[in-house]
């Protein structure tokens, strides 16, 4: 098997009284596309938010390219409302904000698109290359490292034109329309140079043949950057059709994982998506 | 400092304390359900004191019907305020909104600057508030004496109202989730009316109290006390009602006893000092209730 | 047009634009008397734009909302103020208090303080602004606030007296050696804020302004770039605290209250959150108002035996609040919202009048 590029142990967040993912493991390795499903609530976005830094986890660690980034113990108050499991295991805190771990190389999409609506789709993807720039604000004001910033427009330009969204580089990020816009939102993503990609829902509110569109746009994205994708995505076509694997979860609780053939056809799976009679 | 002087100091400060929380009432009242900062409240505090003038000075009215008029008035004018500046804006983002407040708070400012002079007005005595009582070797006015206790009972009131009748509950449900209890059918508009006319009733009051030991009003004299307010409610935890009144006691007494102590240019220091390490060191103050942004 | 060509002649049109306005100051410079309104209304409207311009670099282009600027421009005023009172005029300010020894000798030139001015500023918000940035929107305000009163405060109490003169204030304040010099400052400053706002961190201001949290996912340090935003704006609203200064030649701690404050958000309201012509627009046009054309609003004025209603002394303040309320209200976006009044904002408007025109025809 290729090399992992993400590893999530154990991972529990809590908050308050409220277990919203509870001891989740889960592996991705290069060049795939992996696939989190479960019904709504069952803890996909706050999964996505602990591996992104948003959120600290409650307990668990996060290993990217073999590296620890993430990682934390039931401390303080929590000490004693833990509810998870594996206490103990773990004893280092390491709790990086989000800019951090994108800069490591993880970018993310959004639920609920946050593009910077004010702003052009040039300068939405400019403002991903920024972290990157290597002049301090005092060059940068006085046009001292006027280079870099070319080069960092050639990129963007570049970038949308691979992504067919070069004719639309002066428009107003909020002006596109709806499937331009997640569209807009992946390239976004890219431009802060990524090699893992988190989709947090890419065709929620898509039709279907935008959502056709899209599948077809993040094959074009692996293919083209070389990149490992891991989404939660309803859109069962869509995630059937593109998935190498998929990870189920319910209630926080990993519940199935494996081809997209053997989830459909996972009992506890079906179960879950369809509810389970109590009398049964 | 003797026993004598030091109780002095602790009634004052009791005192002074309770006309901050009534005014942080207010406050924290409808930042808990707008999620807004008044800036205008104490501007409108200020125009209470102004309408008394006007029904004591220049109607000639007893005190007791002014009091009712100058209530009448300022709730009047609060709730006015809300239809007018803030309702438009209840979509609008959060800074729109905030301006729009300062925007209230300046125009009031310049209304009393226009309307009544920048020069001081003397404030209306009320005769039997402005007494001097002794007990066990401690002189005070009556004003001084009953103000924690009208506080307290309003308080109590005020608490009843909330925790036990149908708009209580309404105007809980509204500050824990906006839109949801619109939803719900909660009447928005009525329960936000509501809350100003809680507001600036408690203002009105509060205003009575505050200017009848102090010799005038001028435009700019509820600006000061009203950030001091807000600072109260904020460190007893913004939306809380308790925490408000608790915050206003403290503040009052706090600064009595800097102002005792020889450091009276400093007091005000002191609690805009408050309110950033309060900010820094527990942000939800002491009663409040954390609220995170959903990604 | 290539884009080439396209730049050179907007490069050109800057070029005269420019040429115009030196003309227009030189004109009224040597043609017009001393006393004449439009001398005060250009000089004191380019010292509100430059303290606009930078406000605005934080409520309208980092979406940061600070409440202290006037704060921040009494530090600059009195930092400009105390180092370049003319030492043999010393014992006359500091008549009754006397001042302190170590300051009794210190002169600096002019361009020396106003540049002290700034980083005095600066230097505080970098002290204060790493705590009070990690506050939310309207916490910040409030601190920010509380601050600028703190700082009004303090420079006016009487453990300053040698210092800040306290409660008496500071007067012979070197005051303006040419008619250009305040253009000139403030025309060099602003330059430095649109060039900034263009660069990749102005760009990196604006992601924090849209959407905090997704700036963040893109790799961009809040804290970081939070305070970079506060410490420039600040370090701009000190030298035009000294500005401020020179413009007035004698200050006092109630110079700097909120209401400066409030005056200068109306002028950043009017003009467009986020835009830097609005700003430097609205600063010339609300001052031309309140210092010259709106005057009369203050006066009692008699046509005839008939008395004009209202007008009296304060009226003019409560039309001026009222503007604000309407903008706030019904035009949010002031005059240009987050627009920048260039070439390509005109060339875009001029080509949307032909096509409407154009389609009108039909």
């Amino acid at each position: 098997m290729s090399e992992k590029v993400l590893s999530v142990q154990d991972i529990t967040m809590q908050f308050g009284g409220v277990v919203a993912v509870n001891n989740l493991s889960l592996e991705v390795h290069k060049d795939e596309i992996v696939s989190l499903i479960g019904p709504n609530g069952a803890g996909k976005t706050t999964a996505f938010n602990v591996i992104t830094g948003v959120y600290a986890p409650t307990n668990g660690a996060v290993d990217f390219e073999g590296k620890n980034i993430i990682s934390n113990y039931p401390r303080g108050k929590m000490e004693k409302m833990y509810a998870g499991e594996n206490k103990g295991k773990y004893k280092k805190v390491t709790e990086p904000t989000p800019d951090k771990i994108t800069k490591l190389g993880i970018a993310r999409t959004f639920q609920n698109i946050r593009l910077f609506k004010e702003l052009t789709v040039l300068e939405n993807v400019l403002i991903a290359k920024h972290m990157r720039m290597k002049a301090n604000i005092f060059a940068d004001t006085f046009l001292l490292n006027w280079k870099e910033e070319k080069k960092m427009k050639e990129d963007s330009l570049e970038l949308l034109r691979i992504l067919d969204l070069y004719e639309l580089k002066d428009e107003k990020s909020s002006s596109l329309p709806y499937g331009k816009q997640r569209h807009l939102e992946i390239a976004r993503a890219l431009a802060t140079n990524p090699s893992l990609l988190l989709l947090d829902e890419p065709a929620a509110g898509l039709n279907p043949q935008e959502t056709d569109e899209l599948t077809e746009f993040i094959r074009k994205v692996r293919d083209h950057f070389h990149l490992t994708v891991f989404m939660i995505e309803h859109h069962m076509n869509l995630v059937m059709d593109i998935s190498d694997r998929i990870y189920v979860i319910d209630f926080g609780k990993m519940i199935a994982n494996g081809t997209p053939n053997e989830i459909q056809n996972n009992q506890k799976v079906i179960d879950a998506y369809l509810g389970v009679a109590e009398d049964e | 400092m003797t026993t004598n002087a030091f109780l002095q100091y602790c009634l004052t400060g009791i005192s002074i304390g309770g006309i901050y929380a009534l005014i942080a009432i207010g406050y924290t009242m409808v930042y808990g359900i707008l999620r807004l900062i008044n800036f205008a409240h104490g501007d409108i505090f200020m125009m209470a004191a102004y309408f008394m003038i006007f029904s004591m000075v220049n109607f000639a009215l007893p005190w007791y019907v002014a009091i009712i008029v100058v209530i009448t008035a300022t709730v009047i004018l609060g709730v006015t305020i809300e239809r007018i500046a803030y309702k438009p804006l209840r979509s609008a983002p959060r800074m729109s909104i905030m301006i729009s407040a300062i925007g209230v708070s300046y125009f009031l400012q310049n209304v009393a600057t226009y309307l009544f002079s920048a020069l001081p007005k003397p404030y209306p005595a009320i005769g039997f508030l402005t007494k001097i009582i002794s007990f066990g070797g401690i002189s005070t006015s009556v004003v001084t004496f009953i103000t924690p206790i009208l506080t307290l009972a309003f308080v109590f009131i005020l608490m009843q109202l909330i925790n036990h009748t149908k708009i209580g509950m309404a105007m809980r449900a509204v500050s824990k989730d906006f839109e949801t209890s619109q939803l719900m059918g909660i009447k928005i508009n009525r329960v936000i009316s509501f809350t100003f006319v809680i507001g600036c009733f408690l203002a009105a009051i509060g205003s009575v109290l505050y200017f009848t030991p102090r010799p005038s009003v001028y435009p700019l004299a509820g600006s000061l006390p009203g950030l001091k307010c807000f600072i109260a409610a904020v460190f007893g935890g913004i939306g809380s009602v308790p925490g408000a009144v608790l915050g206003g006691f403290i503040i009052g007494l706090s600064e009595t006893f800097i102002k005792a102590a020889g450091y009276s240019e400093f007091s005000d220091v002191f609690t805009f000092i408050l309110l950033i390490v309060i900010l820094l060191i527990k942000p939800t103050g002491l009663f409040g209730e954390k609220i995170t942004e959903k990604v | 047009m290539t884009e080439k060509k396209k730049t050179q002649l907007k490069v050109l049109f800057s070029l005269i634009a420019l040429l115009v306005c030196a003309g227009m100051l030189f004109y009224v410079n040597h043609y017009t008397r001393p006393t004449f309104m439009l001398r005060t209304v250009l000089q004191l409207g380019a010292i509100y734009a430059l303290v606009a311009v930078s406000m605005n670099l934080l409520n309208g282009f980092t979406g940061l909302f600070s409440l202290g600027q006037a704060g921040f421009m009494a530090i600059g005023a009195y930092t400009f103020a105390i180092f370049t009172i003319p030492v043999k005029s010393r014992s006359g300010v500091y008549y009754l208090y006397g001042v302190a020894d170590w300051l009794s000798n210190i002169q600096i030139p002019i361009w020396a303080a106003i540049i002290l001015a700034g980083l005095v500023a600066a230097i505080l918000a970098a002290i204060i602004g790493a705590p009070v940035l990690r506050l939310k929107s309207d916490y910040f305000a409030i601190a920010t606030l509380g601050f600028a009163e703190i700082v009004r405060i303090i420079v006016g109490s009487s453990p300053m007296n040698r210092i800040t003169n306290g409660s008496l204030g500071l007067k012979l304040i070197p005051k303006f050696s040419n008619f250009y010099f305040p253009f000139i400052v403030v025309g060099i400053c602003i330059l430095i804020v649109s060039l900034l706002i263009r660069s990749s961190y102005g760009r990196a201001f604006k992601a924090i302004r849209e959407d905090e949290i997704a700036a963040e996912a893109m790799g961009i340090n809040l804290a970081k770039h939070k305070q970079l935003s506060f410490i420039i704006s600040s370090f701009f609203a000190g030298i035009s605290g000294a500005l401020m200064g020179m413009y007035l030649g004698a200050i006092t701690s109630t110079t700097f209250n909120v209401t400066l404050t409030y005056n200068i958000l109306l002028i950043v309201v009017i003009g467009g959150m986020g835009s830097i012509t609005g700003s430097i627009i609205s600063s010339f046009l609300v001052i031309a108002a309140r210092e010259w054309w709106l005057r009369f609003l203050d006066m009692e004025i008699f046509i005839g035996s008939f008395k004009v209603p209202l007008l009296k002394s304060g009226f003019r303040m409560v039309v001026f609040s009222l503007i604000l309320m309407i903008v706030v209200l019904f035009f949010r976006r002031g005059i240009m919202g987050t627009n920048e009044l260039n070439w390509n904002f005109i060339i875009n408007r001029l080509n949307k009048k032909k096509k409407t025109g154009g389609e009108s025809c039909e």
